[in-house]
């Protein structure tokens, strides 16, 4: 895959290169690639003047960060509290035999990541998913079928 | 704005528009509840049949913040009325526009209705869950659009900002505070007053924090707050920097809510156009300016000392706080903490005046909490009642009870810090410190009601399950403790619990609540502490007979069918998605344990509770 370093440039200096705005730097880096290509560790290194170890450190540390690759499509299925009491596995397993994916899991075609995530802040709505930044609510078995299907490729 | 006066001038001029306007309001929930059930469709539909029907200009169209009802959305409440619509579909805006907003009659079919009494409530105000609150922090909601200063700026917005720049020294400021008796509504419940002066007293530049990292799972208000009214917030903030003498605050918020980011981005960016946000404010002499950090998704960060070593930069791990971090915290320097909820109290208070605040509430908790009341009960949303207000009151006068005529068991408050309430103790009044007289703690206000069919050794294993994960792993009684806790919990649930169980529980949750390094440590056993304590026959249960009574824990349950109950109806074995059940029309089905992967769709399906658990 081709880096295009002068957007992560551009990156870099929204926050003014400040070495504690790392994490948002790294945020932005995945909006792009869904992912942090881990080629991008040494260059991050040498312009936030921080070594790349702490880069590494934070990239495994939280959760909105990976330094692997994820599917275009990423469906987190809430299982915060709200939403286990009313059934958020089950949705996940429908979910994971539909997609032929484990949690955790991506598809071969790069097109959907499935995972868990603690609480999306929807609670009353639940069971919810969430397909990047769209909120589906109040889903079952098979609606939850329904809301992911318009992001599949059409034929 | 340059000064006092030409930011009053401006309010007034706001106020007289709205009080002059003759259009008819419409104010449209965009919460993140409502939009999951689809508002940004009704919004569009609503947008085409009013240029439509020839309606454009007499409507004015608000897309606000969340409501509260969440379990109803999406919701409209149409003004001057304050008409209440609930589950509307795109299919029936045309109508609300012809019925309604053309001809002034009333859409039936959209407005509430009450269960018991079976009568249709025409406004919020007769609504039995609207109408046992008492909304300081949440009432204006619905009159302001998150993205419009001039909106917050109309209902009387920023004027406690004025007071306390110009009114008032720093050290009236925190009296004030003090007087109200406000406590941190992150759920540590610490005197803010008291927090504020004590940061004050300490040389250095001082930062003031929202800690706005809401990672208790079920609990959601102030991503309701930053969403639904995130001027609020900027201005207790600018008034805590006042009291405390800070020229540099941070907002550190989730990721994962990318609707309250936006939101916030944009009215700090407006608070800066309008001068309310950096050099001079209003030609007061004073500065103070405000950065968003986004949080990366560790539970650990909304821990005050983990999330200022994130806000540096570096993975947030808790440090031991020998020195508090008033004295040192982020860069070493004082540093004020406080939540979303307690920073949105601040403008309340210097409005209202501490003394009249000080009147609500009980003695030693003061104003109104915002509860996130969800999981198996009637109506789900956000509920702010004064504190006191009994767990009775909260989950079946306002929360109309439990769902599908199951009963209550217990309800799970404080998050994963908190334990479960039995039936018993529905009767205590919800402040800082009753909860805790039975184990749990209020905590954030997440409020999670569990009915019958709720496992309580599931929800132990779950909550530790959870905290396993968000463990960072730096002290060894946190992360071992939760490892083994699991193990025990993941047998027990399998169907291999063995005698002596319960006892290894008990003596790592002690062990943990005495030796780990920070709260989240500490508090790790409680879920499993209080479950035992209320609910040990469930544990016997799954341990001794190996039954899971709720029918959760697969290995320890099936399913049958009582031939007496079994009216024949079919249901069940059409919607089995393993062709498990056969029986002719009218006459007692039967279930193929063999066949049966305990889904649970018959269960949920049959009207007769004819499924039985055994």
């Amino acid at each position: 895959m081709e880096i295009d370093y002068k957007k992560i440039e551009e990156i870099i200096q929204r926050y003014g290169t400040e070495p504690e705005d790392l994490l948002m730097i790294l945020q932005d880096i995945s909006e792009i690639y869904n992912y942090v290509p881990p080629v991008l560790v040494p260059f991050l290194s040498q312009k936030l003047n921080i070594g790349e170890s702490l880069i590494y450190g934070v990239a495994t540390f939280y959760k909105t960060v990976s330094l692997e690759p994820k599917g275009k499509y990423m469906v987190s299925v809430c299982t915060g509290t709200a939403c286990h009491v009313r059934g958020a596995e089950k949705l996940m397993d429908a979910l994971e035999n539909d997609l032929g994916i484990e949690e955790g899991g991506t598809t071969e075609d790069l097109e959907f990541s499935l995972e868990g995530v603690r609480c999306i802040g929807c609670c009353a709505s639940g069971p919810v998913i969430t397909v990047n930044k769209d909120t589906h609510g109040g889903l079952d078995r098979s609606t939850v079928l329904e809301s992911i299907a318009q992001y599949k490729k059409s034929g | 704005m340059e000064n006092r006066s030409s930011l009053e001038g401006h309010r007034k001029s706001l106020q007289d528009n709205r009080d002059s306007s003759e259009k008819r309001l419409i104010s449209l929930c965009a919460g993140s509840g409502c939009g999951a059930y689809g508002t940004d469709k009704v919004y569009k539909i609503l947008l085409e049949e009013l240029e439509k029907q020839g309606l454009a200009d007499k409507i004015e169209i608000k897309l606000t913040g969340c409501h509260g009802f969440c379990e109803r959305g999406p919701l409209m409440v149409i003004h001057p009325e304050k008409i209440f619509y609930s589950r509307i579909q795109p299919e029936d805006v045309p109508e609300i526009v012809e019925t309604t907003l053309k001809n002034g009659e009333i859409v039936t079919k959209l407005l509430f209705k009450d269960l018991g009494t079976k009568k249709k409530l025409e406004t919020e105000a007769e609504i039995p869950f609207y109408k046992l609150q008492q909304r300081l922090i949440f009432g204006k909601n619905p009159m302001i659009d998150p993205r419009s200063i001039d909106d917050y700026i109309t209902e009387d917005g920023y004027k406690g900002m004025e007071k306390a720049l110009f009114d008032m020294k720093p050290d009236q400021i925190i009296d004030e505070i003090k007087t109200s008796g406000l406590r941190g509504r992150g759920g540590g419940g610490f005197p803010t007053g008291i927090k504020w002066a004590t940061c004050a007293h300490h040389d250095g530049d001082r930062y003031v924090i929202c800690n706005a990292d809401e990672g208790d799972p079920g609990a959601y208000m102030d991503r309701s707050i930053l969403e639904g009214n995130p001027h609020s917030v900027i201005e207790g903030m600018i008034i805590g920097a006042i009291a405390i003498g800070s020229k540099q605050g941070y907002i550190y918020v989730r990721h994962e809510y990318p609707l309250a980011v936006d939101n916030l981005t944009k009215a700090i960016d407006d608070a800066r156009k309008y001068g309310f946000l950096g050099k001079n404010i209003l030609n007061s002499g004073f500065d103070f300016d405000l950065k968003i950090s986004r949080g990366g998704g560790a539970f650990v960060c909304g821990e005050s000392t983990a999330l200022m070593a994130s806000l540096e930069g570096k993975p947030g791990r808790p440090k031991a706080k020998y020195v508090h971090t008033v004295e040192k915290g982020f860069r070493d320097s004082p540093t004020n903490l406080n939540n979303v909820e307690t920073w949105a109290n601040v403008p309340v208070i210097l409005n209202m005046g501490a003394d009249k605040y000080a009147d609500i509430g009980t003695e030693k908790s003061k104003g109104t909490k915002i509860f996130s009341l969800v999981g198996k009960v009637v109506n789900t949303g956000l509920v702010e009642v004064p504190m006191g207000t009994s767990l009775r009151t909260i989950i079946f006068d306002i929360g109309g009870g439990i769902p599908n005529k199951r009963k209550f068991k217990a309800v799970q408050t404080g998050g994963p810090s908190g334990g479960c309430i039995p039936e018993m103790f529905l009767d205590l009044g919800v402040d800082f410190d009753e909860l805790s007289k039975v184990g749990s703690i209020m905590g954030s206000g997440g409020m999670i009601v569990m009915d019958q069919d709720t496992c309580m050794v599931d929800v132990a294993r779950y909550f530790v399950d959870f905290l396993k994960d968000e463990s960072c792993g730096q002290c060894n009684p946190c992360r071992e403790g939760l490892k083994r806790m699991l193990e025990i919990l993941d047998r027990i649930c399998a169907g291999d619990g063995v005698e002596g169980d319960i006892p290894v529980l008990e003596e790592l949750g002690e062990m943990m609540q005495k030796f780990s390094l920070c709260g989240l440590g500490t508090s790790a056993p409680n879920p499993v502490v209080t479950s035992l304590l209320y609910f040990k026959d469930e544990y016997e249960a799954h341990i001794k007979d190996k039954k899971c009574p709720a029918g959760v824990c697969k290995p320890l349950f099936y399913y049958e069918i009582d031939a007496d109950a079994c009216k024949g109806c079919t249901l069940c074995a059409k919607k089995c998605p393993e062709i498990a059940i056969v029986g002719e029309k009218k006459k007692p089905h039967v279930l193929d344990n063999n066949k049966c992967v305990k889904c649970g769709i018959c269960y949920e399906v049959c009207k007769f509770g004819a499924v039985k658990i055994m």
